[in-house]
């Protein structure tokens, strides 16, 4: 069996099996919390999280190792983490709410200077103990090399708890996401329960820390709730969507990652992800880009055909070449611009549209019915056969077009 | 403050100063047009843009990696768009998948190549590394009057120097087409000013200056160099051209302070060694921010915003 | 006019006095057309108002004839010219709305911005144009505020400096996006006043306008659209009670068309 397949089976060792698990369950509660993030519009504030994140590890080191203990159990080391992570969303919420700064620069600037105070606590370390850090760099990038029996355990415990707290909170989250003011009005405690989120965020982002590393763990939370995005209009559904393709990068990611040499574990997380979503923003129906791009042109077409043969019953000459074109190509005209006996009937048919479309505002009292007037929408679909009847009725009996 | 300031620290202070306000100058306007996350963006691809130009050229130079830096950037730029546009999705969420993914590419492509004859390492692209910018030849003051000891100035003085230069100078001719297309894009458009191209051209010269800045400071904390002054500057003053003085002086306080308290700071407090400067850098910035946010005369909100007004 | 070929009759060119001329104009934001094959002419020298419900597409049309946002057909002729050509002539109100008032600026700079064209990037703001933003400040009654930051002021003082701004453009043409939409009467007035001067010099002006009580005393040529063109023509012959139930249905002839039958009636 190959090593990917072995890897695939939770085959290739105990530390393998465990880490391939947490990164699953890890990528489900990023998938799903960041669902809760990408609908609030606030992608982003993961980011500095994140990144909030390193001089809470500093800390926590510093901290242990001033105590007597090695400063490396990553229990530790991930408490500290959640403590700076948390003091940095308190900031970016203090700044937007305080100031006229908009919440864009808040994120940054915490991210920036925490990043920075990270740095410096870092060579700190260095210099305190030199060669007693080893390992703390990882947390830049993540690296399941080396990683302890206990580590995997931590990530795999931490990532089922995650999953559960999703699961406990989605109901009030999903109220919020998508509607603050409604969940006010219901009596919900919109900021809390905001905080709340970003607590959950927060904890996906300090169990992540160690796998993929305190940068990458943001597209953890951003690019599957992106791509769940492209396969689902309903709410509930996304954070489902966006929890299996989590799931999925995460544990493709480790179980690639462990079948293989130089292959780190969190960018290969990352890159999985990515192409999921690459193939969902081409390939989705409905709202992918093929379907997007087949879609205008169509109604482009319609716009145009339409628009040839409302100038075909006016007897305007039709200016655009396209339009010429498309009503050439379906025998409407002839190539000169003439109209054929086709062409006439058609244009006679949108002509009376039209006047049927006028007579159904004098009669219609009801605005949101007229109101659905585009000029493409064809006048079937917005009333009933004997309403047409009605609206023929009183335009008397339908005119020809041209040469008439 | 002799011969050893001019050898070891005359450079660093010099090359951050100027980084932060190649920086701070474009920062001002991404601020105000809700686009400050787009030097997050723009920096964290660097990493992958400088990757790709040692694997093409094979060799540490220091143009290659600029030029790669660079090209990533503006990769990165066209793909945000591109995703904003194809996909409907909101810039912040547009930036995160792109750079992420980008970010990714570069540290998989660095760890499957054979790095280690390199002085290329992730940490340095990422930290920074602005102490080892000294100027080996200098021994005092002189030597800024001996073309001997000018040649061996670190490259990355004139190039920031270069960037630096060429954005205070688009920032001054392009200054109007700034100004009116962040307050009233609409209105500029109107005008016959092409909008949409005077957004990518701050884009670009944003993503030139992180490329120019990364190597002084790391290519993280470039993110608090575009926003931390500016930022600070906007809770000073309700003038852009004051705006953008506040923020050049606030850019200027961080990398010196910065750089003297990496220096010197722990010394006093009896340690033996320096710190990051381009940590302290940011650090410093963020000091100076958050005293704008506690004391800035025109820190709170009062006209009415976007959303207010609708 | 071209001649007849096989029975048709072939429409005419666009009148090149009109001050501003569409043809065959569709916007449409993503599937559905807001503004769909339309066909308007503005007159030079007049005061015209563009009306139709909300979403009808009124600033849609403004923005697009400016070549704000991209048309999917359609052809814009200002003058008789293309926009790109004419654009020195043409003077834009945007919605208040539309921009970020905490911006960092002053009153003067933004009546300034009307200048940049005729300026360019590094041409320096002579000592004449200076003086002709004050004067424009003043003529809007703003004279006092000049070094204030836009932030600061009311909704309709904000309206006067950006009429103010539109006038520094010196143009024959004005474009006002809803000029009088949340301001108070005295800045309703003013900015009436400064439009009707506009007129006896000889310019033309088009504004997106949604009171309707007031279309009679205001303008002099009316557009009513609802996504297509309804009708078109001046006041006292178009604007009538059917125009209007066409353009708005039912639900509007129950409450004003009395009204404003008698208003016109009155007249």
């Amino acid at each position: 069996m190959s090593p990917f397949f072995e890897a695939l089976l939770l085959q290739a060792g105990y530390n393998a099996a465990l880490v391939a698990i947490g990164a699953a369950l890890l990528g489900f509660a990023a998938g799903s919390s960041g669902t809760f993030l990408f609908l609030r519009k606030r992608a982003l504030v993961s980011d500095a999280v994140a990144h909030a994140t390193l001089p809470g590890v500093g800390l926590a080191f510093i901290v242990m190792v001033s105590l007597g203990g090695d400063g490396r159990s990553l229990l530790g080391l991930l408490l500290g983490s959640a403590l700076t992570a948390w003091i940095g969303l308190l900031t970016i919420e203090w700044i937007t709410r305080r100031t006229r700064l908009a919440e864009d620069a808040a994120i940054g600037a915490v991210l920036g200077v925490f990043f920075g105070i990270g740095i410096v606590l870092l060579t700190v370390i260095q210099s305190m103990s030199a060669g007693r850090q080893a390992g703390l760099e990882s947390f830049l990038l993540g690296s399941t090399a080396g990683m302890l029996f206990q580590d995997a355990v931590v990530i795999a415990v931490g990532g089922s708890l995650t999953v559960f707290a999703t699961w406990l909170l989605r109901r009030p989250m999903t109220l919020v996401a998508f509607d603050g003011d409604y969940a006010a009005a219901l009596g919900y405690d919109v900021r809390r329960i905001d905080l709340l989120m970003m607590g959950l965020v927060m904890a996906v982002t300090v169990i992540g820390l160690k796998l993929v590393g305190l940068i990458l763990i943001v597209a953890m939370l951003i690019i599957p709730a992106v791509t769940a995005r492209f396969w689902t209009e309903r709410s509930g559904r996304v954070i489902w969507v966006a929890g299996a393709v989590g799931g999925l990068s995460g544990y493709l990611g480790a179980v690639l990652s462990a079948s293989a040499p130089a292959l780190p574990t969190g960018p290969i997380i990352v890159l999985v992800a990515a192409v999921l979503f690459v193939v969902s923003l081409l390939f989705a129906p409905g709202r992918g880009v093929l379907a997007a791009v087949l879609r205008h042109r169509s109604f482009q077409a319609r716009v145009h055909r339409r628009q040839g043969l409302l100038a075909l019953a006016a007897q305007h000459p039709i200016r655009e070449a396209y339009t010429l074109r498309l009503l050439a190509r379906e025998g409407l005209v002839r190539p000169d611009g003439v109209p054929t006996e086709a062409g006439r009937a058609q244009a006679a048919k949108v002509a009376r549209d039209e006047r049927r479309w006028d007579v159904a505002r004098e009669i219609h009292q009801d605005a949101g019915l007229t109101g659905r007037y585009d000029g493409v929408t064809p006048i079937e679909e917005v009333f009933t056969a004997d309403e047409i009847t009605e609206f023929d009725r009183r335009l008397g009996p339908p005119t020809a077009v041209g040469g008439a | 403050m002799g011969a050893e300031f001019v050898q070891f620290s005359l450079t660093p202070i010099l090359i951050g100063t100027l980084a932060a306000i190649a920086c701070a100058l474009p920062g001002n306007f991404l601020i105000l047009r809700r686009q400050a996350l787009i030097g997050d963006a723009i920096s964290h691809v660097v990493l992958p843009g400088i990757v790709v130009a040692f694997l093409l050229t094979g060799v540490v130079a220091a143009i290659p990696m600029l030029l790669g830096a660079a090209g990533a950037a503006v990769v990165a730029v066209i793909l945000i768009e591109a995703v904003k546009r194809l996909g409907g999705i909101e810039p912040g969420a547009a930036m995160g998948v792109v750079f992420t993914t980008m970010f990714a590419a570069g540290v998989l492509i660095l760890e499957q190549s054979d790095t280690s004859r390199v002085h290329l390492d992730v940490e340095h692209a990422l930290m920074g590394n602005l102490e080892s910018l000294i100027w080996f030849r200098a021994d005092g003051w002189g030597s800024l009057l001996d073309p001997v000891a000018l040649a061996s100035l670190p490259d990355e003085l004139p190039r920031i120097a270069i960037v630096c230069a060429m954005v205070v100078a688009l920032t001054v001719l392009f200054w109007r087409w700034l100004k009116i297309s962040t307050f009233d894009e609409g209105f500029a458009e109107a005008l016959g000013i092409p909008s949409a191209a005077v957004g990518f051209g701050l884009v670009l010269t944003a993503a030139v200056a992180a490329v120019a800045a990364f190597d002084a400071v790391g290519s993280i904390i470039v993110i608090a160099m575009f926003i931390c002054p500016p930022a600070a500057a906007r809770l000073m003053t309700n003038r852009l051209e004051r705006q953008v003085w506040w923020s050049v002086a606030f850019a200027t306080l961080s990398a010196v302070l910065g750089y003297v308290l990496a220096g010197y700071g722990p010394l006093w407090f009896g340690a033996t060694h320096a710190v990051s400067a381009a940590g302290m850098i940011a650090v410093v910035s963020g000091a100076i921010l958050g005293l704008a946010c506690l004391f800035g005369p025109h820190r709170s909100r009062i006209g009415i915003g976007r959303q207010d007004a609708a | 006019m071209v001649a007849a070929q096989d029975g048709r009759i072939a429409q005419e060119p666009p009148p090149s006095d009109a001050a501003l001329a569409v043809r065959g104009l569709t916007v449409s934001y993503g599937e559905k057309p807001a503004v769909f094959s339309v066909d308007a002419t503005f007159p030079a020298k007049t005061m015209s108002a563009i009306i139709g419900p909300n979403g009808a597409g009124k600033s849609t049309l403004l923005k697009a004839a400016l070549g704000v946002i991209p048309r999917l057909s359609g052809e814009i002729l200002v003058f008789g010219k293309p926009i790109d050509q004419a654009r020195d002539r043409i003077a834009y109100v945007p919605q208040r709305a539309s921009v970020d008032w905490d911006f960092p600026t002053t009153v003067l700079d933004v009546v300034q911005m009307g200048l940049y064209r005729k300026v360019g990037l590094l041409g320096r703001l002579s000592g004449a144009m200076a003086a002709r933003a004050r004067d424009c400040l003043a003529r809007v009654g703003m004279q006092d505020f000049a070094h204030r930051q836009i932030g600061q002021l009311s909704g309709g003082q904000q309206q006067r400096v950006f009429l103010a701004r539109a006038l520094a453009q010196d143009a024959d043409l004005y474009l006002l996006d809803e000029p009088f939409a949340g301001v108070d009467a005295a800045t309703e007035r003013a900015i009436i006043d400064v439009l009707k001067t506009l007129q006896s010099e000889g310019k033309a002006v088009v504004a997106v306008h949604h009171d309707l009580s007031t279309v009679r005393d205001y303008f002099d040529h009316v557009f009513l659209i609802n996504v297509r063109r309804i009708a078109e023509g001046p006041v006292a012959t178009t604007f009538t009670a059917e125009t209007l139930q066409a353009t708005y249905g039912g639900r509007l002839a129950a409450t004003h068309l009395d009204e404003l039958a008698v208003a016109g009636g009155a007249q």
